[in-house]
């Protein structure tokens, strides 16, 4: 009956993988271009250059996928952090000064999930309040000055375990994490039908605003570990560190093919896009380009990702669409 | 060439991967008529209408406008050709006033480009008084239902004095009210020389409006005739390639003790003073036009807006209602008339739609169940027969009669015990409906209660048990199924 030709195998591959085939081709010509790229150097470099964004892309994967998002992880990393590194000055105690920077982190988390939910704020405004509050708190705090002098506190941004940069390890545990919780947790579940439609989502008997405080929480704790890396990697507390953070993680989760338009994304597609933006701008530190025009670059770099992902989807979409309507008739 | 005929089309083939959607599609639309185009969900009708609208390509034949072979690329040149399309579901901006949603896409402008307020104003002023609609100009379309955005939806359409007018499912939203409102529409369109393309699956309506027929299945145009040379019974029987026995499925189960009981139930200014019961194996419906407060009744009930006054028991225990999870938690659950809104999550698979209500059942101590949760949702989407590739297919992709087959198995997951439903078959073809009618004897024979709110008279005199009435937000009145007749039911929907 059907006389259809079977679509070609590069297009169903594209279809289905998007994103990670943009990956494949961009290590296969950076190794192609730069023959420093492929050494294990190299590339435990860029792992630990990407930890921190990706640590907050994974943040924000969740959130976005629930329809949110949270603008204030650059600054309330910054407080956090600050605050963390001020308390192991007074008590030497790396696990104490982990946990306070985890703690604040999702005492702000919290208030951004109780503006979002209890006062029905949008997570844009709410956490655009909150990125300025955090930043405001932590200059407050050291009347703007820096902290130097931070002693082991290097451990966590600097040190290894084994071989490994403690960094990587951080990257590694956290995405697993976000890994477990989109796909085997009833939070996950229940996010990605609340970011797909939340009144559906109402209607099927589902706490909407209790789960979207949970998620909140689960990105403050994520948003925590970033302070305490980020701080512990530069050497000292600055109270104005990290900024624009929350625009590295976003970009990483929607090259990822996170959408925002809600309900999709993965955990495995913010590392395939944090990977495709620190691959990025590695070759082109390593072939000396000009900063400036690297941002340039960069940011073309985005908008040809997202489209060609939107273009993939599209396709796909149309296509199965078609194909099932019309095959109801049995 | 004939001079008559204004749309027509020649040989149309179209295939999707593995399908073959339309099969050398042969059709024609004469000046000045309404041809009906019947056939069941996934016949092709939908797929057509999307290549006369420019949506898909056909992979060949061509299309004739008026004589002249044409390619039609998008909506956009179609309705510059002359050729419109309402929308089954429709789609509108939600934030845009009346006023604006008239000219949406093409706002006039002035000589220097500004748009076009006063004479936008005045257009729309004049195309709702020609209309008789009463709706204010500054009305958002968020603050009006269903119904009235599907008049303003053909007022438009009418508006742009199109040849051709695609009509999806016009009436599968509007109360018999409505749909004469929208007949008289149509035949004033017919008189000044507009043809229409009227596709639905209320095939009285159909004869009562249409001069030709045309029946689709699997792909391919089975027959057309003038509407006076078909009967009902031959439309159904070419429709599904057999012939229906029995409309409803409707069984006579004992009747068990009262399951749920509503009493003074009120909301102000919406419906007042609602009173009435349900017993175990009762098929109970509510009547009554659009606007007469049923649906309103039916979220309060489920907790999905507030009540002020009055008192739910289930199972003689009375029981307070805040929000969806209070009332899915006493075993009542709601189907909304909205599948698209309330009801389906899009952009997630069958799967994940199914389980959505009970994730308990199958992620719990810390692990995922996932071979559980596989054939749960497989036995469920076997027992009520929907029809998709896998369980893993987005749920979109699904025909709207299956999407609802979806939607009621995700309330199987939790065995419910009262079944509020809004207008269960809205929008899906006869065999999906036929389906869901069986489901609901079912449920009956097992001992659940349910209410049924539906705009087809037909369908609650073949279904219910007992039928109420409102009108006005009020009940107006219970009727016993010795005494159903769509009149008995019209007369109190009329109130007064």
């Amino acid at each position: 009956m059907s006389t259809v030709k079977k679509d070609s195998v590069v297009r169903k591959l594209i279809q289905r993988h998007g994103i990670l085939l943009v990956l494949i081709a961009l290590f296969i010509i950076s190794s192609l271009i730069n023959k420093n790229f492929l050494s294990v150097r190299n590339l435990t470099n860029i792992s630990r250059q990407i930890s921190i964004t990706t640590i907050l892309a994974f943040g924000q994967t969740i959130l976005i996928i629930a329809g949110m998002l949270d603008l204030s992880c650059g600054s309330v990393l910054a407080l956090a952090g600050l605050l963390s590194v001020s308390v192991y000055k007074q008590t030497e105690s790396l696990i104490l000064a982990f946990f306070v920077a985890i703690v604040i982190a999702v005492i702000c988390n919290f208030l951004n999930g109780l503006m979002v939910t209890k006062f029905r704020t949008p997570p844009f405004i709410a956490t655009l309040a909150m990125l300025t509050m955090a930043r405001g708190a932590a200059l407050l705090y050291t009347n703007g000055q820096n902290i130097y002098q931070i002693g082991k506190y290097t451990f966590f941004g600097q040190g290894s375990v084994w071989v490994i940069p403690t960094p990587i390890i951080f990257f590694f545990l956290v995405g697993l994490a976000t890994w477990y919780i989109l796909t085997h947790t009833r939070l996950g579940r229940t996010l990605y039908a609340i970011g797909g439609n939340e009144e559906a989502a109402i209607a099927s008997g589902i706490n909407v605003n209790r789960r979207k405080m949970q998620a909140y929480l689960v990105n403050g704790v994520m948003v925590g570990i970033a302070g305490v890396l980020f701080m512990s990697r530069v050497n000292a507390g600055l109270p104005n560190g990290a900024v624009g953070y929350e625009f590295e993680a976003l970009t990483s989760a929607v090259i990822g093919g996170t959408s925002f338009s809600g309900g999709l994304g993965t955990a495995g597609g913010t590392v395939i896009g944090a990977f495709i933006v620190g691959i990025l701008n590695n070759m082109m530190n390593l072939a000396g380009l000009n900063a400036y025009l690297q941002q340039v670059i960069r940011g073309a770099i985005i908008a040809l990702a997202v489209i060609y992902d939107m273009h993939a989807k599209k396709m796909r979409t149309t296509r199965t669409l078609g194909s099932i309507e019309d095959t109801q008739s049995a | 060439m004939d001079n008559n005929i204004v749309l027509q089309v020649r040989n149309i083939e179209k295939s999707f991967p593995g399908v073959k959607a339309l099969d050398k599609i042969n059709f024609a639309v004469k000046k000045g008529t309404v041809h009906a185009l019947c056939g069941e969900n996934g016949a092709g009708k939908s797929t057509l209408m999307k290549i006369i609208n420019g949506i898909y390509r056909p992979d060949s034949g061509e299309v004739l406008v008026k004589g002249q072979v044409v390619d039609i690329t998008s909506a956009m040149q179609a309705r510059k050709l002359g050729i419109s399309m309402i929308n089954q579901e429709l789609n509108f901006v939600p934030e845009m006033t009346v006023a604006e949603n008239f000219f949406l896409g093409k706002w006039p402008t002035t000589a220097g480009g500004r748009l076009a307020w006063r004479q936008m104003r005045q257009r729309a002023k004049q195309l709702l008084e020609e209309n008789n609609l009463p709706y204010s100009l500054d009305t958002k379309l968020k603050d009006l239902s269903i119904s009235d955005i599907q008049l303003l939806e053909i007022t438009k359409a009418t508006a742009d004095n199109a040849d051709v007018i695609i009509m999806d499912e016009p009436t599968s939203a509007i109360s018999d009210k409505e749909v004469d409102v929208l007949f008289d529409k149509i035949r004033e369109l017919r008189s000044r020389g507009t043809s229409v393309i009227y596709i639905s699956h209320k095939l009285d309506e159909v004869f009562e409006i249409a001069d030709e027929i045309t029946v689709m299945r699997d792909g391919k145009v089975i027959e057309t005739r003038p509407a006076n040379q078909f009967d009902k019974n031959t439309v159904i029987a070419l429709m599904v390639g057999r012939e229906l026995s029995d409309t409803y499925p409707k069984e006579h189960v004992p009747v068990g003790k009262e399951v749920f009981r509503v009493q003074n139930l009120t909301r102000r200014g919406v419906f007042h003073s609602i009173s009435f019961h349900v017993k175990a194996g009762e098929i109970v419906g509510i009547a009554g036009l659009v606007g007469a407060g049923r649906t309103e009744v039916l979220r309060a009930l489920f907790g999905l807006d507030p009540y002020d006054s009055g008192e739910i028991l289930v199972n003689g225990r009375s029981v307070r209602v805040r929000t969806p999870v209070d009332s899915i938690a006493n075993g009542v659950i709601m189907l909304s008339e909205d599948r698209r809104r309330y009801g389906i999550v899009p952009v997630r698979s069958v799967k994940e739609n199914v389980t959505i209500t009970r994730l308990e059942e199958f992620i719990y101590n810390g692990r995922w169940h996932r071979q559980k949760e596989i054939d749960r949702v497989s036995e469920l989407c076997q027992r009520m027969n929907v029809k998709t590739p896998s369980i893993n297919t987005d749920i979109s992709a699904l025909s709207g009669g299956n999407q609802q087959k979806v939607v009621l198995a995700k309330w199987m997951v939790r065995d419910p015990l009262v079944f509020l439903l809004d207008e269960p078959t809205r929008g899906i073809d006869v065999g999906a409906k036929y389906e869901i009618y069986k489901l609901m004897t079912t449920l009956a024979r097992e001992g659940k209660g349910i209410v049924m709110v539906s705009s087809e008279l037909p369908e609650l005199v073949g279904m219910c048990d007992r039928i109420y009435v409102m009108a006005e937000g009020k009940i107006q009145g219970e009727l016993q199924r010795s005494e159903f007749s769509q009149e008995a039911i019209m007369h109190l929907a009329v109130g007064q």
